[in-house]
């Protein structure tokens, strides 16, 4: 057997697993780790913050489907990853966190950076580690990555205390078959029950006004495929969470969009008039589904999910299906095919139906041309970048304009923070996704108050040469703070102006990356092409847009789709917004 | 094409509240109880009692839950507890024929000899044990399910309790019985 450091152990097994990329920043407790870092054959990219490395490891997992690595050191820096973890849990991203904890003898004593990691990521990872023995930490190590990617993903998190990580013994890799052995309690449920998936191919072929609705489960298990090949077959129009944009190409005439609190109008009302809702990989959260006695009122619901907790939880269903998508969705496609139903001539009228809502209530915004209206921007992303960008967006009005105004034709397409919804997210994710995915181009889609929470890690950007383009939807508010404020609260615009804030130009410039700005609609093109040209570095560019544009359609919290917000009401004009019923 | 028209309300579940005993096997690692216990303290679910221990298996912990709450928060329970990486199993044993024991010890106020023969003579009955004495108080140790152990503190109350503890409930599944009676078990 070998013998080593336990650090130089924690950088075997990170290589052992295919690991190319880790993000984190060094201290105290995890010196010896970064000591052993600096020989590894894979890069290690050094953040500003912990927040944004945990972000970029979380940015690289959903664009590339691997698992995210992120390092840091004990005390404040295990704490700064919190809101990384619990954004990666909620949207159930695959990582690995690896924490320096003061050395054994100290644990306890309040010692120098000293925290209950443990305890303090329990509710916010998917399970956690201490290792209180170098004789097990191959096995964890193992362990982590094992249950971070498998069932449905998550955080992991590992504290290693510093003792450890110098200590010299001998070890080996543990295999798959001992990782599993040693995970007793540990087996997802990856098919789905036939008999089930069985009545579901019946109550499909019996629909008359089906829909599916597809969440970010059906990224996750890499099923985007079978999504597409089920919904063309069966000719069911297909309506995505955030998480799910990309599982079904929202070019497609059976695309619905969006659906929810900032869905479309067809999507809304396609749901709501549904007789069948095909729940894929989506858990039903309150964003979606509004008032739970008036979603979808009439449906008999099927759910398919690899999780068992996620199944009636909020909405009983009628044919629960635990399983992973993928799989499940393979054989209830196969079911179909042997006994086809003539589904053309069986949705005809419902097709129609939702034509003719498309056609009334299409996405649309008032456009200028003498302001800029954020929608354009993003229309402009668009085209310019042939649909075919990666985009990550921050957490606000930009996030709901960039989730409605680009389409997203291919899976990772769109990464956001769906479940917790973090501001700060957008740009540090932007910078994991490139550096996973170089070939691609990759926006960050921010508001200017998400962008300036993780702003530091421009410097990593520009350090490592990352060319992400991030452009800053920038109406000098928390937006959609004040859009809630503007319908719910008397447009008492209480704590949501930025009045002060940096040049984002100049910012830019002092880091080292390229800025840009456009402050007339005229220039949005010409701003844009000048962004793709740039590609050692990253480029931000400031779009200064109408300060009070409100996402619309909005169905308000914990109301039903019939509540829905639909026409713009434009700042200063006594047109009012009417509800739809 | 007119619009469908969409009536109905979904139907919502009906809420039926009710005692449930759920049974856990777990992996007996550092933390565990922890997680478990956090994880009712973060979903906002009430535990009426939980007692952990040891069983015959080395690394094999056995937890007993008991908790009041509708069906619907009590399948939620049990998939969170199923989904905890160091769960071996979890039940739900409420209506499956079963063994619950709590042990209390209360120690009693002992006014003169005449209420010292009063608590002596519901101590039998229950067969319960005297485990300590002073002058002016007995400390009674008891066992049984939660309605003996509930009716012998309604018996002893007027007497002055000046301490009391209690464990929880522990539960295991009957192996044998059919019936949900055994002889004798009520008092034993
Ligand atoms: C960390 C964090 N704090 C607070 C919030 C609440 N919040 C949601 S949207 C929003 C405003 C976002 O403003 P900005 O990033 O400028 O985007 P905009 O809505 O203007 O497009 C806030 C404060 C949040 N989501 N995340």
């Amino acid at each position: 057997m070998k013998k080593k450091r336990g650090a130089d152990i924690v950088v075997d097994v990170l290589i052992h697993e295919g690991v190319d990329t880790v993000f984190g920043l060094p201290g105290g407790a995890i010196m010896e780790v970064y000591d052993a870092l600096f020989d590894a054959p894979f890069r290690n990219i050094l953040t500003r913050h912990e927040q944004a490395a945990c972000h970029m490891a979380d940015g690289y997992a959903r664009a590339t489907g691997k698992v995210g690595v992120v390092i840091a050191t004990s005390g404040p820096g295990a704490t700064n990853l919190v809101t990384g973890l619990a954004t990666a849990y909620m949207d159930s991203i695959p990582l690995v966190a690896i924490t320096g904890q003061v050395p054994r003898h100290y644990i306890g004593t309040d010692a120098f950076q000293e925290a209950d990691v443990i305890g303090i990521t329990r509710p916010i990872t998917k399970h956690n580690f201490l290792v209180t023995d170098i004789k097990d930490l191959p096995l964890i190590l193992r362990q982590a990555f094992y249950i971070a990617r498998t069932g449905r993903p998550g955080p992991v998190l590992v504290d290693i205390p510093k003792d450890i990580t110098q200590q010299v013994a001998e070890y080996y890799i543990p295999s798959d078959e001992e990782v599993k052995e040693s995970l007793p309690g540990y087996n997802p449920h990856v098919e789905g029950n036939p008999v089930q998936i069985k009545k579901a191919a019946e109550l499909i072929r019996k629909a008359t006004r089906p829909v599916l609705y597809v969440g970010g489960g059906a990224i996750l298990s890499g099923a985007a495929e079978e999504v597409t090949k089920l919904a063309r077959l069966t000719k069911i129009p297909v309506t995505t969470t955030n998480m799910g944009k990309g599982a079904f190409p929202e070019t497609d005439p059976l695309s619905l969009h969006m659906l929810g609190m900032h869905g479309t109008y067809y999507a809304n009302m396609a749901v709501y008039h549904s007789d069948l809702l095909i729940a894929v990989g989506s858990r039903f959260d309150d964003r979606v589904t509004g008032k739970i006695s008036e979603f979808a009122p009439e449906a008999k619901i099927i759910h398919i999910d690899i999780d068992p907790a996620s199944i009636s939880k909020t909405i009983t269903v009628d044919v629960p299906i635990v399983g992973d998508v993928k799989n499940v969705l393979q054989k209830l496609i196969k079911e179909l095919e042997e006994k086809p139903v003539e589904w053309v001539a069986a949705r005809e009228n419902w097709l129609k139906q939702i034509q003719e809502w498309k056609e009334k209530h299409p996405l649309s915004y008032r456009k200028s041309d003498k302001i800029i209206k954020p929608q354009y921007v993003i229309e402009e992303i668009y085209n310019i970048t042939n649909g075919d960008a990666i985009i990550s967006a921050g957490v606000g009005q930009h996030q709901m304009w960039a989730a409605m105004f680009y389409k997203y034709s291919y899976p990772r397409q769109f990464l956001n923070s769906g479940g917790l919804g973090t501001m700060g997210f957008g740009f540090p994710a932007s910078v994991g996704a490139k550096i996973g995915r170089p070939e691609k181009t990759v926006f960050a889609i921010e508001g200017d108050g998400s962008f300036i929470m993780n702003i530091q890690d421009l410097a990593t950007a520009v350090q490592y040469r990352v060319p992400v383009k991030i452009a800053i939807i920038n109406n000098g508010f928390l937006g959609m703070v004040r859009q809630w404020q503007q319908f719910f609260y008397d447009s008492r615009y209480a704590s949501v102006c930025l009045s002060v804030q940096p040049d984002f130009v100049k910012l830019a410039e002092s880091f080292g990356a390229v800025g840009l700005r456009a402050t007339k609609p005229s220039e949005v093109r010409e701003v844009l092409a000048k962004a793709m040209e740039i590609n050692d570095r990253p480029v931000l560019i400031d779009f200064v847009v109408d300060r009070e544009e409100n996402v619309l359609p909005m169905v308000p919290a914990g109301k039903s789709y019939r509540d829905m917000i639909l026409t713009p009401k434009q700042k200063g004009e006594a047109e009012t917004m009417y509800l739809v019923g | 094409m007119s619009e469908i028209k969409v009536l109905k309300e979904r139907p919502q579940p009906e809420k039926k509240i009710g005692r449930h005993v759920i049974t856990v096997k777990v992996q007996h690692n550092f933390g565990v109880l922890a997680r478990i216990t956090g994880l009712f303290a973060g979903r906002g679910y009430n535990i009426e009692s939980l007692t952990v221990g040891r069983t015959h298996e080395p690394n094999i912990a056995r937890i007993t839950i008991v908790v009041e709450g509708d069906e619907r928060v009590i399948e939620q329970i049990i998939k969170q507890l199923r989904k905890l990486i160091e769960t071996l199993r979890v039940r739900n044993i409420t209506d499956i024929p079963h063994i619950e024991r709590e042990l209390a010890l209360i120690k009693i106020h002992t006014e003169n000899d005449r209420t010292r023969d009063e608590i002596m003579r519901l101590v039998n009955i229950f067969r319960a044990k005297v485990v300590d004495v002073s002058t002016d108080t007995y400390t009674v140790e008891i066992t049984g399910d939660e309605d003996k152990i509930e009716a012998f503190i309604s018996l002893i109350k007027p007497f002055g309790i000046k301490e009391m503890a209690r464990t929880g409930t522990l539960a295991m599944v009957r192996e044998s019985a059919t019936t949900k009676v055994i002889m004798g078990e009520r008092f034993d």
